[in-house]
């Protein structure tokens, strides 16, 4: 199967493990990946907050580019993808905003190209079928938090993704692989990730209610999609003992780096080193699958 | 608590212009609450969605953007995906930013404001720079940059600004906005 994947500024810097575990995934699953040419930033959180058009065209040109390439554009990033859904949306809804974007671009986006995440086009394109088929290792009982955040699901009308206030998509794949994906209260609450340089005393607060539900419900670790939420609700509970006194302890994972494991791909091709709080002994329920 | 407002001597207040600026008629909200019981930051703060959505009906002028959780909003959007009016007040929040940023509160605006000049500059966000320069225009709240060691040993954090992206193109998309913007006021 043929996608145009945009890999999104955070990439290259702060989610660079998101990318690498996503590739990998793609690369064993039979997934063609192509990246736009050149592409450029979605317009994310500070283009919106600033200035909306903006942030609408920087969207656009990337999609455009899809568009040109004829393909479905596949997102990892929940945040380029919120973004790309917005711009769509508006686009496509609003004949002004139209065309102040095809003023800015010189030249006219239709918003129809359709954009997807890459746990979207797991379950919906692949299959949980062919994924089983192709894995080498399980998760062996681990039992995961699966945390979804904001920007995948809401405003749902405009994301579109599973079931916006008990989202199962991350689930279903966990307990593809054999570990158990927990039902647990705070899969869509928000961490305050968009906060973290400006009110981290807020940032603390939301975090460890959301760590805390985790723990509390069973977790040994929380698989996330997004890298704000990853590396908000991992570098925070060090901030959150000196704060509290309570520690968590509780690895936050991608889901792709999980699917990684389970696909046979080192730990090190997967990013995990680049976890603040260790992976270890979560990663430890890891076993062949594979019978000899 | 009693909600007080200071009518603006036009008389109009700003409702005008969030909807210029959002497309979003804020009459509609039936004050049911449901935004604020979402809202992950109202508690934390002294006012709440519903209540700006209160003040900008009865005619709130330019001091409604001095309440706190103007610039505090996460931008979450529980409050629109459980409105039963569907009133996108994360974006109405989104819109009154972009009013009050001339007079900002907090550190949100200076942060996105050194962000979107690294994607003027590179095509894409160089968040390193962004907060090296952050660092440097803020004394207070700048404590969370003690993660930064933490990041860069972690090599959670690119070094070196972004390349490859259509820096020619994102330039023209900044300039031609500005140009439309001059046109039309
Ligand atoms: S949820 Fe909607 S209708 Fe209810 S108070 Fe909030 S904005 Fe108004
Ligand atoms: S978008 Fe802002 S106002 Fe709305 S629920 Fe989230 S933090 Fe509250």
């Amino acid at each position: 199967m043929k996608y145009a994947y945009f890999p999104g500024c955070s990439a290259e810097s702060t989610a660079r493990d998101l990318y690498l575990s996503t590739m990998a995934v793609a690369r064993a699953l039979g997934i063609e990946f192509t990246e736009p040419e050149a592409w450029s930033c979605c317009g994310t959180t500070m283009a919106h907050q600033v200035d909306h058009d903006l942030s609408l065209s920087l969207a656009a040109v990337n999609l455009l580019k899809v568009k040109d390439m004829g393909l479905d554009m596949v997102v990892s990033c929940a945040s380029c993808y919120s973004r790309m859904k917005i711009a769509n949306h508006e686009i496509s809804t609003n004949p002004k905003k139209r065309e102040i974007v095809s003023a800015a671009l010189g030249r006219d986006y239709d918003g129809a190209v359709k954009v997807r995440h890459f746990v979207e086009i797991l379950i919906e394109d692949i299959g949980l079928d062919a994924f089983k088929k192709a894995l080498t290792h399980s998760l062996g009982g681990l039992k995961v938090a699966s945390y979804y955040g904001c920007l995948m699901v809401r405003p749902p009308e405009v994301a579109g993704f599973d079931d916006p206030e008990n989202p199962v998509y991350m689930d279903r794949l966990i307990n593809a692989m054999g570990g158990v994906g927990l039902d647990w209260p705070h899969k869509v609450e928000c961490c305050g990730g968009s906060l973290t340089l400006t009110r981290s005393d807020l940032v603390v607060k939301l975090s460890e209610s959301i760590i805390a539900m985790a723990k509390d419900s069973g977790a040994e670790c929380m698989a996330v999609a997004c890298p704000m939420c990853q590396i908000n609700l991992d570098m925070r509970q060090d901030d959150i003992f000196k704060a509290a006194g309570r520690r968590y302890d509780m690895p936050i994972i991608y889901i792709s780096q999980l699917m990684g494991s389970c696909l046979g791909i080192s730990e090190d091709a997967l990013g995990l080193n680049k976890l603040i709080v260790s992976p270890k002994e979560a990663m430890n329920h890891v076993r062949s699958s594979v019978r000899s | 608590m009693p909600i007080k407002i200071k009518r603006e001597a036009a008389g109009q207040g700003i409702i005008d212009q969030v909807k210029a600026l959002s497309g979003i008629d804020v009459n509609a909200c039936l004050q049911c609450k449901k935004c604020t019981n979402g809202c992950p930051v109202s508690g934390f703060t002294s006012s709440s969605p519903s209540e700006i959505i209160k003040k900008l009906q009865l005619g709130a002028g330019e001091e409604l953007l001095d309440s706190e959780i103007i610039w505090v909003c996460s931008s979450c959007a529980t409050c629109f995906s459980r409105c039963p009016m569907e009133i996108n007040m994360a974006e109405v929040m989104d819109a009154l930013r972009a009013r009050g940023a001339a007079k900002p509160q907090g550190n949100m605006p200076l942060m996105n404001k050194l962000l979107l000049g690294t994607i003027k500059t590179f095509g894409r966000t160089y968040d390193l720079g962004a907060m090296v320069l952050y660092k440097a225009g803020t004394a207070s709240y700048a404590k969370d940059l003690d993660k930064l060691p933490m990041i860069l040993k972690k090599g959670k954090i690119a070094l070196l600004p972004p390349h490859g992206a259509d820096k020619k193109m994102v330039k023209r998309i900044f300039n031609n906005l500005e140009k439309t913007r001059k046109k039309s006021t």
